[in-house]
C-alpha cells in the first residue's frame, strides 16, 4: 500500500493545478491518470484559449498542457501514475488503482477528484452506426493521431465544442457540410461561429438530426426543422450526404467515484447534471474529499485551473504542511473565479454553483435511496 | 440575428468602425467582438495601449481610434480571430489565417465575405510568417475599396488537395 | 488517411510498426492506438453488436464507452482506442461478448 498526503484523480487542467499547488506547499502528491499522458482535454485543443492572460489566455491549449506537464516533472514530490485507472474508493479511505493488470492500494490524507466529463449521446435512428462519433473522438483522431476522421462531416451542436471542433476540422482539411443546432440560437461564443461562417460553413438553428443513413457506416444524415416546442416539422426533412456525424451535444460530469465515496450529490442542470455538493473551497460533504474542474460542473479550462488551485491549496492546508498563510491566496483565487463568472456567460453557472452549495433548490431527492 | 447566424449585421459592425475621416487618415483596427465573454489578451497585445484596459474581464474591447496606428500586432493575438486592420488609402485589409496551404505574395485569390461567399478578387500583398506568431499568419490583401468592410476571409484553391 | 501537413500541429511518425487484423497485415506508426491505426487504414467497422449483429466502431475514442472492444493477442474486451500498437500484435474482431480467459 502507498501512503501520501494528497491524491489527485485525473491529470487534466484541474488535477494538474491542484497537484502543483499542493506540491508547492510541500505536500507529497500522487496523480492518477488513465491516459498515457497528462493534460486531459488540453492535449487536443489547438485553438488559443480565452479567459485571463494571467491564467494562460491567448496560448494554445496544447501549449498550456505542455507547460503544466513540464512543471509537474520538475517537482520531486509529485508522483504521476499514467495508464492507471482509479477503480474504487473504500470506507476505510483507501482508493484502489488498476495499472498494468495490477491493483495498487493508495491511502491519502486528502483526495481531489478531477475526473472531468464525458460526452452526452443523442437519440436518433441508426445513431449506433460507425461514423457517428462524439466531438472529442474526432478531435482525438485529428489532433492526437493526425488521422482524417472523414471527408464530409455534419456537426450536431453549436455550443463551443461544436464550433471549435468544426474549425479544427477545417484546419485538418475536412469539409464540414453543416452545423445544426436544436435551439433557436447559437450556444457558443459568437466569434467561434463567425470564424466558421466566413469559411462558408452554414449553421442551421432550430434543426435536429432525425436519422443517420447508411448500411455499414454513415453515408448521409437526415436533418429536420423543429418548432418552438422542439417538435419535428413534417416536410422540412433534408438529407445531407456525409460520412461522419459528429455529436457535440453537451458534457456531463464523471462522478462515479464521488457517488461511491458517499459524497452528497444533487442534480443541477445548470452544471451539466449530477454533481457533488461542495463549499466554496471545493470541499464535498466528505471532509477529506475535494472536487475540481468539469467533475464539479461543466465549464471551461480557466475555471478548471482556478478550481484546481483552490482545492489543492485548501487540501494541503488541512494536511499541515503550509509555508505561508493561505487566506489571502485563497481569496485571490476565489475572486478571480467570481470575476470570470460575472459576465452574461457565467450567469447560468453561477446559479448552478449556488445550488451546489446546498441551497434548497438543489435536486437532491434523486439520491435519497443511497443513504 | 447574430445569435442565429453567427454573422454580425451592419448595425453590429457600425458600432466598431471609426468614422470616414479616421478611415481615410491611415490603417486602423476593427475589432469584431460583439458579446461579453471573459477574455482579455487583446489589451495586452497593443504596443500603443490603444485598447482600453478591462475593468471587468467580460467587457467588450474598446479601441481608441486615435491611438491605434494599424500596426496589426493585435490580429494574431485575439483568441477569437476577430480583429482585422483596414487601410483605406492602400485599399487593403489584413486578416488572421490558420489554414493550409498558405498563399504567396502576388497570388490572386477569392475574397470572401462574412458568409464565406466570394465578393471580389483579392491580391496578396504581404504575409506575416505564422511561425513568428505561434502559427497564426497575418495576410494583407488588396481588394476594391468598396469591399474593405466586407472581405474577411480568402479562399486558396482546394484545401483537400495538399 | 493520415494528415501530412497541418497548420498548427506536427505529427511525429518515426517508427513503422506492422500488426495483423483478422489475418491481414496493417501498417502503423509507433505511438498510434490500435483503433487509430485501423481507422487510418480505412477500417471503421470494428465488430458487430452481440444481439442484433449491427456494425460497431469507435464512439468516444478515449476509453469511456466500450464501443471499440476487440481481441488483442488472445485477450478479449480490449479497449482498442486507448491501447497502443506493438510490433506483431494480433488483433481480431470480437465475436459476441468475448470469452473470459480460463
Amino acid at each position: 500500500m502507498i501512503e501520501t498526503d494528497i491524491l489527485v484523480i485525473g491529470g487534466g487542467p484541474a488535477g494538474m493545478t491542484a497537484a502543483l499547488k499542493a506540491a508547492d506547499n510541500s505536500a507529497q502528491v500522487i496523480i492518477v491518470e488513465k491516459y498515457h499522458q497528462l493534460g486531459g482535454q488540453l492535449i487536443k485543443q489547438t485553438h488559443r484559449f480565452f479567459g485571463s492572460k494571467k491564467e494562460q489566455a491567448g496560448i494554445r491549449g496544447i501549449e498550456i498542457a505542455k507547460k503544466l506537464t513540464d512543471r509537474i516533472k520538475e517537482h520531486n514530490n509529485i508522483k504521476v501514475l499514467t495508464e492507471a485507472t482509479a477503480q474504487g474508493y473504500y470506507e476505510d479511505g483507501i482508493l484502489t488503482v488498476s495499472q498494468n493488470n495490477k491493483v495498487i492500494k493508495i491511502k491519502s490524507k486528502k483526495l481531489i477528484i478531477a475526473t472531468g466529463a464525458s460526452e452526452k449521446m443523442l437519440s436518433f435512428k441508426n445513431n449506433d452506426l460507425p461514423g457517428v462519433y462524439g466531438a472529442g473522438a474526432v478531435q482525438t483522431l485529428m489532433n492526437l493521431y493526425g488521422i482524417l476522421p472523414g471527408e464530409k462531416i455534419v456537426m450536431v451542436g453549436a455550443g463551443n465544442i461544436g464550433l471549435i471542433v468544426t474549425y479544427q476540422l477545417l484546419q485538418a482539411g475536412v469539409k464540414v457540410e453543416a452545423v445544426i443546432e436544436a435551439s433557436d440560437k447559437i450556444g457558443g461564443y459568437l466569434v467561434h461561429a463567425s470564424k466558421i461562417r466566413r469559411a462558408g460553413v452554414p449553421i442551421y438553428t432550430n434543426h435536429s438530426i432525425k436519422r443517420a443513413i447508411g448500411d455499414r457506416s454513415v453515408e448521409a444524415a437526415e436533418i429536420v426543422k423543429l418548432d418552438n416546442n422542439w417538435n419535428e416539422i413534417k416536410g422540412t426533412e433534408k438529407i445531407i450526404k456525409a460520412d461522419t456525424i459528429c455529436l457535440a451535444v453537451g458534457l456531463r460530469p464523471l462522478t462515479d467515484l464521488l457517488v461511491q465515496a458517499g459524497c452528497e450529490m444533487a442534480y443541477i442542470p445548470e452544471l451539466g447534471g449530477d454533481v457533488p455538493l461542495r463549499d466554496d473551497n471545493l470541499k464535498t460533504t466528505n471532509n477529506d474529499i475535494f472536487v475540481a474542474g468539469d467533475t464539479a460542473g461543466i465549464e471551461e479550462a480557466t475555471a478548471a485551473m482556478l478550481e484546481g488551485e483552490i482545492a489543492g491549496l485548501k487540501a494541503v492546508s488541512e494536511v499541515g504542511h503550509l509555508k505561508n498563510n493561505i487566506f489571502s491566496e485563497l481569496k485571490r483565487l476565489k475572486d478571480e473565479l467570481k470575476k470570470l463568472r460575472s459576465g452574461p456567460e457565467g450567469k447560468v453557472i453561477s446559479q448552478g454553483i449556488k445550488k451546489a452549495r446546498g441551497d434548497s433548490n438543489a435536486g437532491k431527492n434523486r439520491y435519497t435511496h443511497l443513504r | 440575428m447574430l445569435e442565429k447566424t453567427g454573422i454580425p449585421t451592419s448595425d453590429d459592425i457600425n458600432l466598431v468602425v471609426p468614422d470616414k475621416k479616421r478611415l481615410e487618415s491611415g490603417p486602423v483596427a476593427v475589432i469584431e467582438c460583439f458579446r461579453e465573454i471573459p477574455c482579455d489578451p487583446c489589451f495586452y497585445s497593443c504596443p500603443f495601449e490603444a485598447i482600453k484596459e478591462f475593468d471587468d474581464i467580460n467587457d467588450k474591447p474598446k479601441l481608441d481610434f486615435v491611438k491605434c496606428t494599424g500596426c496589426k500586432s493585435c490580429i494574431a493575438k485575439c483568441p477569437g480571430l476577430a480583429i482585422f486592420v483596414v487601410d483605406y488609402n492602400k485599399s487593403t485589409v489584413s486578416i488572421p489565417y490558420e489554414l493550409l496551404p498558405l498563399p504567396k505574395k502576388g497570388d490572386i485569390l477569392e475574397g470572401l465575405n462574412r458568409e464565406g461567399k466570394k465578393v471580389c478578387n483579392a491580391l496578396v500583398v504581404s504575409i506575416k510568417d505564422p511561425e513568428k506568431n505561434d502559427k497564426t499568419a497575418v495576410i494583407t490583401i488588396k481588394v476594391p475599396q468598396e469591399y474593405l468592410m466586407e472581405v474577411r476571409n480568402i479562399k486558396v484553391g482546394d484545401q483537400n488537395g495538399r | 488517411m493520415r494528415i501530412k501537413k497541418h497548420p498548427v500541429l506536427e505529427f511525429k511518425r518515426d517508427k513503422k510498426i506492422t500488426f495483423t487484423y483478422n489475418g491481414k497485415q496493417i501498417e502503423a506508426y509507433q505511438g498510434e492506438t490500435i483503433a487509430a491505426a485501423l481507422y487510418a487504414a480505412g477500417i471503421r467497422v470494428l465488430k458487430a453488436s452481440s444481439k442484433y449483429d449491427r456494425p460497431r466502431g469507435l464512439f468516444c475514442a478515449i476509453g469511456n464507452c466500450s464501443s471499440c472492444h476487440m481481441v488483442v493477442d488472445g485477450i478479449p474486451n480490449v479497449k482498442t482506442c486507448i491501447t497502443k500498437v506493438k510490433e506483431g500484435m494480433v488483433v481480431q474482431e470480437e465475436i459476441g461478448k468475448g470469452d473470459l480467459i480460463d
